[in-house]
């Protein structure tokens, strides 16, 4: 025979994780490691998480409303999507980055070539002087 | 009339760099000299500098298409009509650098590709590479309606419309095939001349095996992509 489980317990322990969870992405926030833009979709999750572990009924009505027979897995669900949205959000950041950069060096090089020019154009004409 | 420009991309081409600065020189003497040193770890500037070419060194290696784009913006800063592209390995010969220039210095044309497959003289490849040689054509007359025979040479002759255009914009790594549908898209006309290639001195194409199968997965995705944006509003 299995020992009752006290299915309150693991709600307490969502509400905390999820607070916490929070209070860490505010304090990234804060103290600049984390730019606001980047950190709304980890905000908005994070609420998300506290919602349902505070509120197990509306854990239990989402999942009839989307036809979902077992509760946890619709968790579950809200959790790949949540990575799968911040991953997308990612690669999107990077590839943006990767073409800054890639203007950067190109526009550093012509710089610098143009810099080169100048400095021998000029020593030319000390040179004549 | 001002001197076209000659792009050269050159990475860690420090054993042929001269020989083909020298072949510009010789048989191109007409045409301004563009390396551009694509963040080689070798005497690749040095040398180029010593041949008496121009040379901008990127501070990080970008790849060709990072590269020719420099050589672009530079084009493009100095009010170059006509830009070229030719390779820092040795595979092209400057002598057919007026053949690809002649169709655009006779207006009848905004890009030239010097191409492989319309000579007489057979290029020697093997079945796979033929097969997707073939499929890009397919491709190719399909999403731009043009023929063109070998959209991933890289020798090609530009007018300034077509420099101002892939001075902003220029495909990333295997540029030449998405080049093409980019040019098309923007209403550039795309000829074509027969050319001939040199056999590669050392070491075999960069493309090959699983490369390979990369290569061709990666370009076709980006060729299908590009053809659904729309054409950039041209700046004057």
């Amino acid at each position: 025979m299995t020992p009752p489980v006290d299915i309150v317990r693991i709600q307490y322990i969502g509400v905390i994780a999820s607070l916490c969870f929070l209070l860490f992405v505010f304090h990234l926030m804060r103290s600049k490691h984390l730019r606001i833009e980047y950190s709304l979709l980890w905000l908005f999750f994070g609420v998300a998480f506290l919602f349902f572990s505070v509120s197990r009924t509306a854990m239990d009505s989402l999942s009839a409303m989307i036809g979902i027979a077992y509760s946890p897995s619709a968790l579950l669900l809200i959790l790949l999507m949540a990575h799968l949205l911040i991953l997308i959000q990612f690669s999107v950041v990077i590839s943006s980055l990767s073409d800054k950069n890639r203007d950067l060096a190109q526009s550093l090089a012509l710089l610098e070539l143009r810099v080169r020019e100048l400095e021998r154009r000029d020593s030319g004409r000390d040179a004549h002087t | 009339m001002r001197r076209p420009l000659a792009i050269v991309p050159a990475f860690n081409e420090q054993d042929a760099v001269q020989s083909v600065l020298a072949d510009l020189a010789c048989n191109a003497p007409a045409v301004d000299v563009l390396v551009v040193n694509d963040g080689s770890t070798d005497a690749t500037a040095m040398r180029a500098r010593e041949a008496g070419a121009t040379v901008v060194t990127l501070p990080v290696n970008l790849g060709i298409g990072g590269a020719v784009q420099t050589g672009f913006r530079y084009a493009l800063d100095h009010g170059y009509a006509v830009a070229l592209q030719f390779d820092g390995d040795g595979q092209h010969c400057a002598a057919e650098i007026a053949k690809l220039v002649a169709p655009i210095e006779a207006g009848t044309a905004d890009a030239v590709i010097g191409s492989r497959f319309l000579g007489t003289d057979g290029y020697k490849s093997t079945p796979a590479r033929r097969a997707g040689i073939r499929l890009f054509e397919a491709v190719n007359r399909l999403l731009i309606h043009q023929r063109i025979t070998d959209n991933t040479s890289g020798f090609r002759a530009y007018n300034g419309r077509a420099i101002g255009l892939l001075a902003r914009e220029y495909p990333h790594d295997y540029p030449e095939p998405e080049a093409v549908i980019l040019m098309g898209r923007n209403g550039l006309r795309i000829a074509e001349v027969p050319v001939s290639m040199r056999e590669r001195a050392g070491g075999a194409s960069s493309i090959r095996g699983v490369r390979a199968a990369y290569y061709m997965v990666k370009v076709l995705i980006a060729l299908f992509v590009t053809v659904t944006r729309a054409a950039r509003k041209e700046r004057s």
